[in-house]
């Protein structure tokens, strides 16, 4: 890295003031040190020029999804962007996440999210394990590497919940009602594709979850800081399994139903409003 | 400045700094170039077949060669006939889709930027983009061209029955491994050799088709360089036998 990549110096951070009546960007100058990330900004104003800016962070490791935010108009962890990697002739814009209510200044009321994922029946087992290569005598299951090795990627997940702020069906269409947003479609994914599960969600996935209202335009995928392929590997996946079920003309020819032998979940709840 | 604490709907909207809207403009340029170039050689139906001294060689938005092959003939623009397999499985791609929607339909333009406001938005759950969930039948079609590609390819090396390579011969070979990178690529094969499979360790079928779904991914990873790079393969191709075949100059090959 060149000397100048690392260099401090002062810079102006504008950053998103207000609550849910409105708000506005508020302007600070400050002296950065070398390697510093935008939390660290922001916590320096914090501390010397603005102590009620409302910010929420964790770990500062971009392990715990807190301090999600919008950096130049882009959904980023505060503690994983570098000051050094915006341009220097320019102020530094720090927003709330704009697909959630703000509750004040930085930090938003991401409580939606916790509600849709109340909607997702959890990993139940099939109820004909077969002992000795699905289960032990202890109870215990037992899975191929080979099984789980698709299924961990979407474990990766941190819930810092960027690609639902910058999914295009929430962030602009605000179909909060309509569609459970990229997040949910991936730890749905990942329980449909579980060889021990006994639940089918496809239906749920198609109807209430509104994995039809994704136009694959992978803006989930861009911004996810685990790099998790959310689209070719859990949304596009299900989406196919989705067309085995209700749109192959072949298979329907043949009366072919996948997911053959799963139990329904019970009925949900409730539709999540934002 | 005063803004809203929901993004402004207005299209463009965004608090990008970047160029975001280059990649939509090169997308829109080289999808419609490409695609009007394709129907002008279609409807001009000439020159798209290399056949001086004996050689074969025959342009692939022309294949199969129906008026050679089934002695199809007709004055019409027959290559319509056989593009809608190649051209419907590029339309309904799930790469494709992402780029035309993003730069066609702006919806959205770029990621965080605000898309054109619609009054309903329904995404592909109603007619007509509900369609493109028929795209793996697509994928069978273009399966079988890809089984001609390479027939061509082969069938080109030649020359009045004696065997020849070429600069044209080359061209055919790039060009049918680059389409076959491609379409072998695709997410919906990916999903149909083994991802759609829960357990991949089960039976033998299972592990084979387990290892087979390993590769196919390797290559969906990057289905959007095949997508691209075969796209100009094709359109090369298709230009160097149209002007070789119309006399603009000659393919240089050797036959032993
Ligand atoms: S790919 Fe689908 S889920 Fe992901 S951001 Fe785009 S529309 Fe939303
Ligand atoms: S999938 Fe990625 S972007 Fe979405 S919540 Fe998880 S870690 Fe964040
Ligand atoms: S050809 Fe691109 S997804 Fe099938």
């Amino acid at each position: 890295m060149s000397e100048t990549a690392m260099a401090g110096g002062p810079r102006r951070l504008q950053i998103w003031r207000g609550d849910l009546t409105g708000g506005e960007l508020v302007d600070y100058e400050l002296e950065t040190e070398p390697g510093m990330v935008v939390l660290d900004a922001v916590l320096e104003i914090q501390r010397s020029q603005a102590p009620d800016l409302a910010v929420r962070w964790n770990c500062k490791a971009a392990k715990c999804g807190s301090c999600s935010a919008e950096v130049n108009g882009r959904p980023r962890l505060m503690c994983k962007t570098r000051l050094d990697h915006l341009p220097a002739d320019q102020p530094i814009t720090v927003e709330p996440m704009r697909a959630f209510p703000p509750i004040r200044d930085l930090v938003t009321d991401v409580s939606w999210n916790y509600r849709v994922n109340k909607q997702i029946t959890p990993f139940t087992a099939r109820e004909n394990l077969k002992p000795g290569v699905e289960i032990n005598e202890k109870g215990e299951f037992l899975i191929d590497q080979a099984d789980t090795d698709r299924m961990s990627e979407f474990r990766k997940c941190i819930e810092c919940f960027m690609c639902q702020d910058v999914c295009h069906i929430l962030r602009d269409h605000r179909m909060h009602n309509r569609y459970y947003g990229p997040r949910f479609m991936m730890r749905m994914a990942s329980l449909d594709m579980h060889p021990l599960d006994g639940v089918d969600r496809l239906d749920q996935i198609a109807d209430e979850g509104g994995i039809g209202l994704c136009n694959i335009t992978k803006c989930c995928t861009e911004v996810c800081p685990e790099g998790i392929h959310i689209t070719d590997n859990a949304i596009i996946p299900m989406k196919e399994r989705i067309v085995d079920q209700r749109h192959d003309p072949l298979l329907k020819l043949l009366g072919r139903t996948p997911n053959k032998g799963r139990r329904k979940p019970p009925p949900r709840t409730e539709t999540p409003e934002l | 400045m005063t803004t809203v604490a929901t993004p402004p709907r207005r299209f463009g909207a965004t608090m990008r700094r970047d160029r975001w809207w280059v990649q939509p403009v090169l997308v829109v340029t080289s999808l419609t170039l490409f695609g009007v170039y394709t129907i002008i050689h279609a409807i001009v139906s000439k020159y798209y077949a290399i056949t001086a001294g004996g050689a074969h060689l025959q342009s692939p938005m022309f294949s199969p060669d129906l008026p050679g092959i089934i002695q199809f003939h007709t004055s019409l623009p027959w290559a319509f006939l056989v593009l809608w397999a190649p051209l419907g499985l590029r339309s309904t791609c799930y790469y494709y889709r992402k780029s035309y929607y993003r730069s066609f339909f702006l919806a959205p333009p770029s990621c965080a930027v605000a898309g054109v406001a619609r009054r309903k938005y329904t995404g592909e759950t109603k007619f007509p983009l509900v369609l493109n969930n028929m795209h793996r039948v697509f994928f069978y079609f273009a399966v079988i061209v890809i089984g001609f590609l390479w027939y061509d390819a082969i069938r080109g090396l030649f020359y009045h029955g004696s065997f020849g390579i070429g600069v044209g011969n080359a061209i055919m070979f790039i060009n049918v491994f680059c389409l076959s990178a491609f379409t072998f690529g695709c997410n919906s094969w990916r999903h149909l050799i083994g991802g759609k499979l829960n357990c991949f360790s089960c039976t033998p079928t299972a592990q084979t088709r387990h290892s087979a779904w390993k590769k196919v991914s390797i290559l969906n990873g990057h289905h959007m360089q095949w997508a691209w790079i075969s796209m100009f393969t094709v359109w090369g191709t298709d230009v160097y036998i149209w002007l070789v075949s119309s006399g603009a100059f000659s393919d240089p090959h050797h036959v032993f």
